[in-house]
């Protein structure tokens, strides 16, 4: 495999280090993804504050609850209604934000979505099973520069009861990219 | 005129997959590609816009051959050879590696953590003021294309050229990617939200309200009066 031999002509030349590797692979697989996104999702939902503040500057106010690094230094979160559903592509490659939402699914990273989202978001969002109500306007941001895209869904009716912990866990990552409603 | 990568809009793609939440790395060697991507990052010897343009430059057919990690692979294969790093004779197994004078930069296990988390932000300061105020109207470059270096890197994708728009936000100043990319400085410049409407970028919009919005640099517009 190209990767391997690659990798060890690197070790080789005292370039890289094994375990650092290692180290970002433990990162991306188990400490860094979609949960981070959903408990700023569900934050905002519970406090009105934080949500203005997310609105206004994403950047400081999802560093404030933890997440900050690599392709997440310029944030801006832009929020679902009942007029304007929002969802997230980048048609040139696959920029995407990570320290909210981990590492892009493979669909994100696919021909078809890069092609298709920006062209005719509403036929990808019915593949994805998704029919939006009638008078919602789509509106598609292809993230063409280093700032990165948050969809903050709209909180489910009938979830008045729950707390922070319970509504993160409705949050789906395709909710924060906008190819789900929540 | 344009590169291979440059897809936006373009027909005959089939369905979207969807997939669970679970799946992060789909094989142990992706998940090795991207270590070892932002591992080689950590040299300095090229900045973001550097390593997506090398990307951009595999030729179209292993550009759509390659899976995705495979492009990666492609990509830094190249730009290791291109900055010195690695010889092509050792890249080709042809000769025994020998020791890198960078060595003394390779990113250590202890320091990950803190590289991850300090990220490399994109604005800076500039001279340049902005020309645009939000809810302005402006026009996109007619050609999607680098305008300092022939078949150069650009953000400016091809079915949003030639495109009248408004400005929706204003990010501040950022490193160009068309001149970055290229050894050409950071060149910072105004960065802006341009919304425009599915309308005007398709002859056939799903919707007659919907919109596409993509950040642009500021020499990539010009005013409409």
């Amino acid at each position: 495999m190209r990767v391997k031999a690659l990798e060890s002509l690197l070790q080789a030349k005292g370039l890289i280090d094994p375990a650092a590797l290692d180290a970002i692979i433990e990162t991306y697989a188990h400490k860094i993804g979609p949960r981070n996104g959903a408990a700023v999702v569900a934050r905002a939902w519970t406090e009105p504050a934080f949500r203005e503040w997310l609105l206004q500057d994403a950047t400081a106010a999802i560093s404030e609850t933890g997440f900050y690094g690599r392709q997440g230094e310029h944030m801006i979160v832009v929020e679902n209604t009942d007029k304007l559903h929002n969802m997230v592509v980048c048609t040139l490659c696959s920029c995407y934000p990570w320290p909210v939402l981990g590492i892009p699914p493979g669909w994100y990273k696919s021909d078809a979505y890069r092609a298709r989202a920006v062209r005719e978001p509403r036929a990808v969002l019915a593949d994805f099973g998704v029919v939006l109500p009638a008078g919602r306007a789509v509106r598609v941001w292809d993230s063409t520069a280093e700032v990165r895209y948050l969809v903050l869904p709209q909180r489910p009716g009938g979830t008045e009861g729950l707390d922070a912990a319970a509504l993160a866990a409705l949050v789906t990552r395709d909710g924060m990219i906008g190819t789900a409603l929540v | 005129m344009t590169r291979v990568h440059d897809m936006g809009g373009r027909f005959g793609d089939g369905a979207v997959v969807p997939e669970p939440e679970g799946a992060v790395f789909h094989a142990d060697w992706h998940a090795r590609a991207l270590a070892v991507t932002l591992a080689c990052g950590a040299l300095g010897k090229w900045n973001i816009d550097t390593s997506r343009h090398a990307r951009e430059c595999l030729s179209p057919q292993d550009y759509m051959a390659f899976s995705y990690y495979e492009k990666w692979m492609g990509g830094l294969a190249a730009l290791l050879v291109a900055k010195g790093v690695v010889t092509p004779e050792e890249l080709a197994g042809m000769a025994a590696p020998t020791p890198s004078p960078l060595a003394e930069k390779a990113l250590r296990a202890g320091a990950v953590a803190g590289v991850l988390a300090k990220g490399g932000p994109s604005d800076r300061v500039s001279e340049i003021a902005p020309r645009f105020a939000i809810g302005d109207r402006v026009q996109t470059r007619k050609l999607a294309q680098n305008s300092f270096v022939k078949g150069g890197h650009t953000r400016l994708p091809r079915y949003a050229a030639g495109t009248e728009g408004r400005i929706l936000r204003y990010h501040g100043t950022h490193v160009l990617p068309d001149a970055a990319a290229h050894g050409r400085g950071d060149a910072a410049e105004p960065l802006y939200a341009v919304g425009f409407a599915a309308s005007a970028l398709w002859a056939q919009p799903e919707h007659s309200a919907d919109e596409v919005v993509l950040d642009l640099w500021q020499s990539y517009l010009e005013p409409v009066l």
